[in-house]
């Protein structure tokens, strides 16, 4: 995986409240039995006038000229609400979003990007405003930086926008850990807690 | 010291704690489906891992599978069949349990899980969909997760959580007349909003839950997600242990009352304290319906669309407005007499017996209205086959209702089976979003009765006057 520490780039805004996975990737853009070709179908019904002949929609933020090579999104609350489809990140992925900046994210969809490489960044609805805003003259000449060392978020004028996030996710990130093989480790723990879970509760491991 | 049924579980469940809040979990079942299902499996033996416990994995084909009699591997859906037999190849290749096409088991994941008996009180379940909430009905950490996460999870036997805040939800009193679990959580969801939950595990509570059936139950659970919660349950009760008694996966003799004797104690402690409480009058809910594209976009179905000005912040004012113009709705129209095009009984969220059962007893000697296209895709193999065992198939196909194989159906739309563009759908599922149900397919969520009621009317219609009172 990618490691994540500073990243510098186009941020497009699309700040509608609970953009759902659906609308990231609509159900029929997954169309292989595959993590990968999915970054077409990103925000298909949005993106697409025609999402089956791929007709661009002029109007969609991110086929705006202004938002050419968009590395980081703004988003609404509850951004990545809806089903748990891990295909909505990576379509951002293949994309090329390493970013989402929202006032907050659906559950399933903040794990998604932990474990795929992209950084979700919670900031206050007012920062994102601010945010929106000083992009909104050159988004190309106004760069968002973001530094996941020191969990800052730093707009073209220089304004620093600090952030919270686990310091186990942020270490993942930052070294671009598989968490199967960090936890595959812990092997010897899981056993032993296995051995006594199986005395504590038998019943659980006679039927099944 | 005093607990919540969630601490309950997550200490029984602890193999150690991480960092700041995080835990490693021990995970007692993972429930697959071939929609993402193949895709883990693959995954993992790509990167030469193996499961560590191949007999606590289960499989079914529920999301891509048509639902037409006589189906087989071909869909209606692009690339269905290829998803289909890879997720048949890998789950032998793993040696997990599959519930195949044909298998009389076979099912939706959430489902087929309680009717197992696979998901049981205090254990933790996951299963690669966001709907895996509804199994918490059965007093189990049950929720929703990512394909990497699955893949954790099957390789490890545990999962990195972040430990949730805890929220108690309790409907205190009777429901009234002709009220049931969906219009309780559609409620619940319209008065606090799509992301009242986020952050939650919220524990159901309050007499007229208890009073609930586990069928009820796994409905109120089903749209936890709904509210944006990291997951719901209900605390196991005599209720709960009715319901799994000689369930095919559930221990049977000895085991049984040892299992019971431990259930027991997965109550809430009297003065164990919740981050977060909401207390709802349940004589309050009337039947309820959604009007937009959120499912805090529900109202009682007897008002009228909201006016956007009326939404508490400038985002929610927005979103209104973008919904009414998908679902070419004015402010004021009145929820009941809306015309339909569609009506649709399935899904997790009601496709269980009783829910047959409600709308079947309204449509009984009573016709779809012209025009009208009638789906009802019962949630099981199981559950069509107690359907028809009791007849109700029959009512449902003379009132003029398709009567499907088990599946998801046109709870969503992937490419295949859909309904119009601009046609407005009833239906008893989980999400309204755009396009949920075909490409700008206008969706209203309610319970079976209204669902029923409307058919039958041709418009959104109050459920009530054609229920019989007991
Ligand atoms: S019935 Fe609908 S909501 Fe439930 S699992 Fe299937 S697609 Fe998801």
């Amino acid at each position: 995986m990618e490691p994540f520490t500073v990243h510098t780039g186009v941020a497009a805004p699309m700040l509608r409240i609970n953009i759902d996975t659906d609308a990231i990737i609509p159900s029929r853009e997954m169309k292989g039995v595959s993590k990968k070709g999915l970054g077409d179908g990103l925000f298909a019904v949005w993106r697409y006038t025609n999402p089956d002949e791929r007709t661009i929609n002029p109007d969609f933020v991110l086929n705006r000229p202004a938002y050419r090579n968009t590395t980081i999104l703004l988003g609404g609350d509850n951004f990545g609400c809806g089903s748990s489809r891990e295909h909505a990140v990576w379509a951002l992925a293949e994309y090329g979003i390493r970013a989402v900046i929202a006032p907050g994210f659906g559950s399933i969809f903040y794990q998604n990007c932990i474990r795929n490489g992209i950084l979700p960044v919670v900031l206050s609805d007012a920062a994102i405003a601010v945010l929106a805003n000083s992009l909104e003259q050159d988004p190309q000449g106004t760069p968002l930086t973001i530094d996941l060392n020191q969990q800052l978020v730093i707009d073209g004028g220089g304004q620093r926008y600090p952030f919270e996030i686990a310091p186990g996710h942020r270490e993942m990130l930052l070294k671009g850990l598989d968490a199967i093989g960090l936890t595959l480790q812990l092997d010897e723990q899981i056993g032993a807690f296995e051995n006594r879970y199986r005395q504590q509760f038998p019943w659980l491991y006679e039927s099944a | 010291m005093s607990k919540t049924v969630f601490e309950k579980i997550w200490d029984a469940h602890r193999v150690s704690d991480l960092d700041d809040g995080v835990s490693l979990i021990y995970i007692d079942r993972v429930f697959l489906h071939e929609r993402t299902g193949s895709i883990a499996l693959q995954s993992l033996a790509e990167a030469q891992r193996t499961l560590r416990h191949p007999e606590q994995v289960y499989c079914t084909m529920d999301h891509i599978v048509d639902t037409f009699p006589g189906r087989g591997d071909t869909t209606v859906m692009p690339s269905g069949t290829a998803f289909i037999q890879s997720t048949r190849r890998e789950a032998n290749a793993a040696g997990i349990t599959l519930f195949d096409i044909g298998d009389p088991r076979q099912g939706i994941a959430h489902v087929i899980s309680p009717e197992q008996g696979i998901v049981l009180p205090g254990l933790t379940l996951v299963c690669p969909d966001s709907h895996t909430c509804t199994q918490g009905a059965m007093g189990a950490l049950a929720w929703g997760i990512g394909s990497s996460e699955a893949e954790h999870a099957m390789a490890t036997q545990t999962l990195r959580v972040n430990r949730p805040a805890t929220m108690r939800v309790r409907y205190e009193g009777e429901l009234g007349f002709g009220v049931t679990a969906k219009d309780m959580i559609l409620y619940l969801i319209g008065r606090y909003g799509a992301k009242g939950g986020a952050g939650y595990i919220i524990e159901f509570a309050g007499s007229a839950v208890a009073a609930l059936s586990m069928e009820a139950r796994m409905t109120l659970c089903n749209m936890a997600v709904e509210f944006a919660a990291f997951t719901g349950l209900v605390a196991p009760d005599e209720t709960t242990f009715a319901y799994l008694q000689g369930r095919p996966h559930a221990p049977q003799g000895d085991a049984w009352r040892q299992a019971v004797a431990y259930w027991q104690t997965l109550c809430s402690d009297d003065d164990a304290v919740f981050d977060q409480e909401i207390v709802i009058n349940a004589a309050e809910i009337a039947p309820s319906v959604t009007w937009g594209t959120s499912p805090q976009h529900a109202c009682a179905i007897t008002d009228s669309v909201p006016a956007p000005a009326a939404m508490a912040d400038a985002d929610s004012q927005t979103a209104a407005e973008r919904a009414l113009h998908y679902q070419g709705l004015e402010p004021g129209t009145p929820m009941a007499g809306l015309k339909i095009d569609n009506a649709f009984i399935g899904s997790c969220t009601n496709s269980r017996i009783e829910d047959l059962r409600i709308a079947a007893s309204i449509l009984k000697g009573r016709k779809v209205a012209t025009g009208i296209k009638a789906i009802c895709v019962p949630g099981s193999q199981q559950v069509k086959a107690q359907a028809e065992a009791e007849g109700l198939h029959e009512i449902f196909l003379n009132a003029g209702f398709e009567w499907r194989e088990s599946g998801c159906s046109m709870c969503f739309f992937a490419g295949g089976e859909h309904f119009g563009a601009g046609e407005r759908v009833i239906s008893t599922s989980n999400r309204n979003f755009e396009s949920r149900q075909g490409p700008g397919t206008r969706t209203h969520l309610a319970s079976p009765a209204t669902v029923a009621a409307s058919a039958i009317a041709g418009c959104i219609s109050d459920p009530r006057p054609l229920m019989e009172k007991h």
